[in-house]
């Protein structure tokens, strides 16, 4: 009883983001709408006058795209791995971020594979891909592994904000347009949280956590496999795998921190997030970048030890070429979230955003240098007179279509917080202030 | 895009596919078309045809061609052949004939090769030379494998080609081809638009937004002839052959593969990646050119090429110092 009592109230909580749209908002949103236009031109742009425009040429074959789409699916991750695993481990503490961290899952896994379309030279031939579709094909693999892995977390999202949408049915004090409440009502699915419903749901939410933690690995290995098949030297390696897989999830716990932040302060849920799952999803970040750290060492160490001839190039190129990015993205990448997550004192919420928004931009900066300088030293010398086909520098065409991107990410992730209340609300009740900041399971 | 269709339309109009009447064997059997044009005029011998709608018509000679093989015969490759190329690294002068000849005959943009020749050296010690690099035609080909709609593919005579109707452009196999042997059509171009009947064996024409490369010339070998680049060659560099006749040929010298390989130590350029080239090298031993011949006489572009290069580089440093 005491449990309905509570939802309401935070309903009530809730329901002015949702009933209303502030100026602020509205010029947030009128802004995400004209970056997003701006990337419309420039996809206009690229279809009719082909990739010429942009900066890739015959040596660089995929550049800022690819490295948008593995970024956009890596931070899918944050939803995935994060709620999917604290959901098993049922730790209380992940009520108020998870819908967070499902929204992240959704709306980049709908990003990031429009990204690899736009690599695609002849988008009218998509069908291809399932008309002629090849299973020896990584790509294939790549087709089935998203497609799957984006109904699994529709899936699990939906469980997951079912009881909410019966609330937001039930509760009748909400202002909203009648439209909105009959979706509410649609949406519901008659949920009217009954032991043998509430039974059925935690059964499939059980299952559909369990579920999403190993698709969005395999998901993120075969999106490795791409690369680590191919015999290019700085690509062709066993760890990719597992490599990716890491670095995904850190990205996504950047991500998560940063849309926590942000989230905080536009809709005042100080209350509800506190310093301590900054803390908490702070050490998961701290452990994640420890791990890749380790992974990317023991990439470039044996790379560097063995020095093969052409891994010699291509270390030879990230040192010289890319000496800044590198060490941006390799050295403070990992660094930063280390001393200021692991130091006590550090530990504030501002600094562990900050934190966060090194990793974000670092792990962004970590697929450029993946994909870009491997492909600028093949085995055979690049003979070229043409500069751009020697050195890759994105145009304007693919940084519009970048910032589209995220754009896009931001539009929908605002649209969804404005329909469905950003913390759960059928699942918050009121924690006493426990003692010290870091209670991780 | 639509230009294409345009041109699928035109080039069904312009040709009238007919079957050949027993007894005019002149011209290599198949099928045969009529084309609007000739290049070389009426021969004045006229051949006897018979029309889809069962009508016999008497065609000039030069008016008839072989009909390009379609997309779908040209999956099975030419029967009992294995293609393989052999380049004589030793003759090499960068002439750049078998650059041009094969643009050339394979209606490519200016900036398009499907043969390339890199001023290589392989360490700082060692000597540089010349070195042409077709498509290798590779017996386990990296590029077929990762292809997600079969659009490029492995044919029984061991030629590697690429349907560019289907080809959707995703640009994998040039990551998965170590040897960065394919090129992508980056943007429209008006050598696309010419009024042939698209066909993988002649790679003609091209198709904007899809990847093509060097196709070992099979319209040519069905016709008994050598590819583009061998017949260019004024120095005979390139010599093409069947390795299961064991034979290969530049067009005056003719030489059996296996004892041409023993004799002059041929190899295949990056044979450790397991690709199994179908392309060999014969290294460049008592050459017939010293390799600054080949910087002769190149235009300011090509010339640029190779300006970064160990050995320009060099060879300028040491001028300057003179």
């Amino acid at each position: 009883m005491s449990d309905t009592v509570n939802s309401d109230k935070l309903l009530k909580e809730f329901a002015p983001q949702i009933e209303r749209t502030g100026n602020f908002g509205k010029l947030w949103i009128a802004f995400l709408c004209l970056v997003i236009c701006y990337g419309w031109f420039a996809l206009y742009w690229q279809v009719s006058r082909g990739h010429i425009v942009t900066g890739m040429r015959d040596n660089v074959v995929w550049g800022v795209y690819i490295v948008n789409f593995i970024f956009f699916m890596g931070i899918s991750y944050a939803g995935a791995l994060i709620s999917g695993t604290l959901h098993l481990f049922h730790s209380e503490w992940r009520k108020p971020i998870i819908r967070m961290a499902e929204f992240i899952t959704i709306i980049s896994l709908l990003i990031g594979p429009c990204f690899i379309m736009l690599c695609v030279g002849r988008l009218d031939r998509l069908p291809n891909l399932i008309l002629f579709g090849r299973i020896q094909s990584p790509i294939t693999w790549d087709v089935i592994a998203i497609s799957t892995d984006i109904i699994g977390c529709i899936l699990f999202l939906y469980l997951a904000l079912l009881r909410d949408l019966g609330k937001m049915r039930d509760f009748t004090e909400l202002k909203v347009p009648q439209w909105q409440k009959k979706m509410y009502k649609i949406l519901a699915l008659g949920y009217t949280g009954t032991p043998e419903q509430q039974l059925r749901l935690k059964r499939a939410t059980d299952v559909m956590a369990g579920m999403v933690i190993a698709i969005a690995i395999i998901v993120y290995s075969v999106l490795a496999w791409i690369f680590s098949v191919t015999l290019q030297p700085g690509w062709h390696s066993t760890i990719f795998g597992p490599y990716f897989v890491i670095a995904a999830v850190y990205s996504g716990t950047g991500v998560l921190i940063v849309s926590m932040f942000v989230f905080r302060k536009v809709y005042h849920l100080e209350e509800h997030i506190t310093l301590k799952h900054f803390v908490n999803v702070g050490v998961i970040m701290l452990v994640l970048g420890a791990f890749f750290g380790y992974f990317t060492f023991s990439e470039y160490l044996t790379k560097w030890y063995g020095s093969e001839k052409n891994d010699e190039q291509l270390i030879q190129v990230l040192l010289k070429n890319y000496f800044n990015l590198f060490i941006l993205s390799n050295y403070v990448g990992v660094l930063v979230p280390l001393i200021v997550v692991g130091f006590r004192k550090l530990r504030t919420i501002n600094n562990i955003t900050i934190a966060a928004v090194v990793v974000v931009i670092a792990l962004w900066i970590n697929r450029y240098l993946i994909v870009v300088p491997t492909l600028e030293t093949p085995y055979l010398p690049i003979q070229d007179e043409r500069l751009a086909w020697q050195l890759y520098s994105a145009t304007w065409v693919e940084w519009a279509l970048t910032a589209a991107g995220v754009a896009m990410f931001c539009l929908l992730f605002t649209i969804g917080s404005k329909l469905i209340p950003i913390v759960q609300v059928s699942d918050l009740k009121e924690e006493p202030e426990q003692p010290g900041d870091l209670h991780l399971m | 895009m639509e230009n294409n269709k345009k041109d699928d339309n035109n080039s069904r109009r312009n040709f009238l596919k007919l079957g050949l009447l027993a007894g005019a064997g002149t011209v290599a059997t198949g099928a045969l078309i009529v084309t609007g044009k000739s290049a070389s005029g009426e021969s004045g011998e006229k051949i006897k045809v018979l029309t889809t709608t069962g009508e016999v018509m008497e065609v000039d000679k030069n008016f008839l061609t072989q009909a390009p093989v379609g997309r779908k015969e040209s999956h099975l490759g030419i029967p009992g052949r294995k293609f393989v190329m052999v380049i004589d690294l030793a003759r090499c002068k960068n002439a750049r004939k078998c650059v041009t000849e094969c643009q050339k005959g394979h209606n490519l943009p200016k900036e398009t090769e499907f043969m390339k020749v890199y001023l290589m050296q392989d360490s700082e010690k060692t000597a540089p030379y010349w070195f042409p690099k077709p498509c290798y035609h590779c017996d386990n080909p990296q590029c077929v494998s990762v292809c997600p709609v079969g659009a490029t593919y492995k044919r029984s005579d061991g030629i590697v080609l690429i349907d560019n109707e289907r080809c959707i452009g995703c640009k994998f196999c040039m990551t998965g081809c170590p040897y960065s042997t394919r090129v992508f059509a980056w943007k429209p171009d008006e050598a696309f638009d010419i009024d042939q009947p698209y066909s993988p064996e002649k790679s003609v024409p091209g198709v904007e937004g899809t990847v093509s490369k060097c196709d070992f010339c099979p319209d040519l070998a069905r016709e008994g002839k050598l590819p583009y680049c061998a017949q260019a060659c004024p120095m005979g560099v390139i010599y093409f052959g069947d390795i299961d006749e064991d034979v290969v040929t530049n067009g005056t010298e003719t030489f059996k593969f296996s004892e041409l390989i023993r004799d002059r130590s041929g190899y295949r350029y990056l044979d450790n990646l397991g690709t199994r080239p179908n392309v060999y090298y014969l290294p460049p031993v008592d050459r017939q050119f010293p390799v600054e011949r080949g910087l002769d006489g190149l235009d300011e572009e090509t010339l640029k090429r190779f300006e970064n290069t160990p050995y320009v580089k060099n060879a300028k440093i040491s001028k300057e110092a003179k």
